[in-house]
């Protein structure tokens, strides 16, 4: 969808914001509404959002993960385009929903999923005249499931492309899964946290001072064990980012 | 077994290799035996672990950052509707098949359980007074448990593919479906031949698989029987197609008197001809090469003049409940040629070590698909739980199995047989959380919860996930719970502007 080159965007834009970032990283959410105001949008925050149903279906209630994604539905079908800070959420709307859903509810999904946007996605779509600055070296974690449910991996990095003074450095293994994986990450403590190290070590080694992603869910992850292991690594959403250089370009 | 000299002379000395493994990585040791999180616990903390995923890290690399080129691609999407076009009319396949190979001279023995497959090797074995067989690798025959009930029987197996012949010495399952022992490193296996041979041996890669290939080689000659694997079996000619970078495969195909050939079901293939396609796909996604070393075709024994191949051959063909999957939303599964890539691709895998943490005969994410499904469908069902779900596995798989999507859908079928409190819990959780009002007020909650001292972490203490997370995690910040929702309402209040009731506000 991004590919494509819109004349206009869309005007009347809804922010998903996911539970996850709702309960533990509000600082996203917040960033995402700043910069779709600056790209001149009418931005919407629907009180009346919950949850996508991720946790419940990746946990093996398809029953329970339906209702909300019927929700879902009900919310943001009103709207020209739905942005998230949330990847992940953002592929379970993509992805799953037309899966798990039947009949005309995998319809709508599907409606409304073909103009859901993870926020990079969005801005890389619309947001080319959108001015931005800040100095920073940053490497980029890609989610797995905005990664390969998506099948996104240039929109992150097109839009961090256009920063000014921002600089990029891959870090090895950027496309390998950080651990988290929703109560994954509970169920098999070890394994998981096994995982971040190595995320976070590969992070490290780039010479980045900061890890950047589109998932509130691999952030939470992540953070949680850098600041566990008194790691030096700093943690930085993507939506953050982008807010603080659209910021940094106006001053 | 051990109280007299072995048959075998490359099984000599066996005891004097040292055995360093945990219980659970024992080759005779049934798997799903105990608590999944403590086995994974127990594999990712040995130090080999670390080892083993750095290795297998470079070997995924090699293989996949390619992806797909288009040559292979094109393949890959023409070996997908074999192996689904084979799965529509298995029944049908595996009656021409055994048609074609009794028509060959081959015999052919269905076996619905491994019980019956054991059965029916054990009784050829007995009939042409077998001591010494010689095997190449066989998932299958790991399924089944053959090895053990042979030896029970006073029978010596040798295996002959170099990684099975090291686990077999460090008396280990396989720890990959095609890279036996991936888990092990070079130093590793020079320890192990030095032990057996009882001397100090030069340790570069060919001089150990020189030394491995001078014992094995004495058995090819010496061997009654011959146990193989199946990598496809063509329906139309009855060929029994064996892969492999060793040659193993066809001296045990065709030096010993009688060979055994296990297959399950499902390596049925329609044609000779799809072996153009299924032979250099399958050896992209396994080994990275064009094509393998060996492709050993075998069509009925030796007919009068050959001057090699057995006198007798026999087709084992195991169900194990395979069949009932087809029809099914896991069909698809079936479709796996046994590369082992998605082993490779997984992360978790890796950082487990390799197979034995998945405590299974097949692990991965195909193992953790497969197992679940087969046998009595009792074994490994928490299997489908040990993923991230990421993906990779799917991007590797040679016949785009939907792995990733399974492994939710088993997850599901695994509740679904469970306890009734968690899933009166998710459903409590759900309508409560589809309610707005109320998901602001469990929102806010954990907002109130944070800011009292202590409470977030007693709070987490009471449930195992809550355990689980904060093993080697903080907890996560709570204290700013809800704050972008009150930002945003108190800006449009400010603004005079509207408010986001909006639809599913009840």
């Amino acid at each position: 969808m991004p590919d494509e080159q819109p004349a206009r965007a869309p005007r009347n834009v809804a922010v998903f914001a996911s539970c996850i970032a709702d309960l533990a990283a509000p600082g996203p959410v917040r960033a995402t509404v700043r910069v779709l105001e600056a790209m001149g949008l009418d931005v919407a925050l629907p009180a009346g959002q919950t949850c996508c149903g991720q946790p419940a279906l990746n946990s093996g209630f398809p029953g329970p993960a339906r209702r909300l994604m019927r929700h879902w539905i009900e919310v943001f079908e009103p709207y020209d385009a739905v942005v998230s800070p949330s990847g992940s959420c953002t592929a379970t709307v993509f992805h799953q929903y037309p899966r798990v859903l039947g009949g005309t509810w995998a319809a709508r999904a599907r409606e409304v999923a073909a103009r859901t946007y993870e926020l990079s996605q969005f801005v890389a779509a619309y947001g080319a005249d959108l001015p931005m600055r800040l100095d920073a070296t940053v490497t980029y974690h890609d989610s797995c499931h905005m990664l390969r449910s998506l099948g996104e991996r240039s929109a992150p990095r097109t839009v961090l492309g256009r920063v000014d003074g921002l600089r990029l450095v891959e870090m090895a293994e950027h496309e390998t899964c950080c651990g988290f994986g929703g109560t994954f990450a509970a169920k098999f403590p070890e394994v998981s946290v096994g995982l971040a190290d190595q995320k976070i070590a590969a992070a490290t080694d780039s010479g980045a001072g900061l890890l950047v992603s589109a998932d509130p869910g691999c952030l939470t992850h992540l953070t949680a064990r850098v600041v566990d292991t008194r790691g030096a690594v700093r943690t930085r959403h993507i939506a953050e980012l982008i807010a603080d250089a659209v910021e940094g370009a106006q001053e | 077994m051990n109280a007299e000299t072995p048959r075998s002379a490359a099984l000599r000395n066996r005891d004097n290799v040292q055995v360093d493994r945990p219980e659970w990585a024992a080759a005779d040791t049934p798997p799903h035996r105990r608590p999944l999180p403590l086995v994974t616990r127990e594999a990712v903390a040995r130090p080999q672990a670390r080892a083993t995923n750095d290795r297998l890290i470079d070997t995924n690399h090699r293989r996949n950052d390619d992806k797909w080129p288009p040559h292979m691609a094109a393949l890959r999407e023409r070996a997908s509707v074999i192996r689904r076009e084979t799965l529509r009319d298995l029944d049908g396949y595996l009656g021409q098949l055994t048609r074609s190979v009794e028509a060959a001279g081959g015999h052919v023995h269905r076996a619905a359980t491994p019980e019956d497959a054991r059965r029916v090797i054990g009784e050829v074995a007995a009939a042409h007074d077998v001591g010494l067989v010689v095997k190449s690798k066989s998932m299958v025959t790991e399924e089944i448990a053959l090895t053990p009930y042979l030896e029970e029987r006073g029978v010596e197996v040798v295996e002959t593919d170099l990684g099975e012949y090291i686990v077999q010495l460090a008396d280990e399952r396989p720890g990959h479906i095609i890279g036996p022992a991936i888990h092990k490193s070079r130093e590793d296996v020079h320890k192990m031949f030095n032990e057996l041979a009882g001397e100090e041996l030069p340790g570069r890669p060919e001089e150990l698989t020189a030394f491995a290939r001078g014992r094995l080689r004495e058995d090819f000659h010496r061997a009654d029987m011959g146990i193989s694997g199946v990598n496809f079996a063509c329906a139309d000619t009855g060929t029994l197609t064996l892969v492999t970078n060793e040659g193993n495969g066809r001296m045990v195909t065709s030096q010993p008197r009688v060979h055994v050939a296990v297959m399950t079901v499902e390596k049925v293939v329609p044609r000779l001809a799809d072996l153009g396609v299924l032979v250099p796909l399958l050896s992209h996604a396994a080994t990275g090469q064009k094509v393998s070393g060996y492709q050993s075709m075998v069509t009925g024994p030796r007919r009068p003049g050959e001057p090699d191949g057995p006198d007798e051959l026999h087709l084992v063909i195991l169900d194990n409940g395979r069949t009932d999957i087809v029809g099914t939303r896991y069909e698809e599964a079936l479709a796996c040629i046994r590369c082992g890539a998605c082993q490779i691709a997984c992360p978790v895998f890796r950082t487990l070590g390799g197979g034995h943490g998945y405590d299974s005969v097949y692990g991965g994410p195909i193992g953790a698909v497969l197992t679940p499904l087969i046998g009595d469908r009792s074994e490994g069902a928490d299997l489908p739980f040990l993923s991230s779900l990421c993906g990779a596995c799917a991007d590797v798989c040679p016949v785009q199995i939907p792995l990733p999507d399974m492994l939710v859908d088993l997850r599901a079928d695994y509740e679904a047989g469970g306890g009734r409190a968690p899933r009166v819990a998710w459903s409590l959780w759900s309508r409560f959380w589809a309610w707005p009002a109320a998901y602001r007020i469990s929102v806010r909650g954990a907002r109130v919860a944070a800011r009292v001292p202590g409470l977030v972490r007693a709070l987490a203490g009471r449930s195992a996930l809550g355990r689980g997370w904060a093993r080697g995690r903080a907890l996560p910040p709570l204290r700013r719970a809800g704050d972008a929702r009150r930002w945003f309402a108190r800006r449009s209040g400010d603004a005079g502007g509207r408010t986001e009731g909006g639809r599913g506000e009840r």
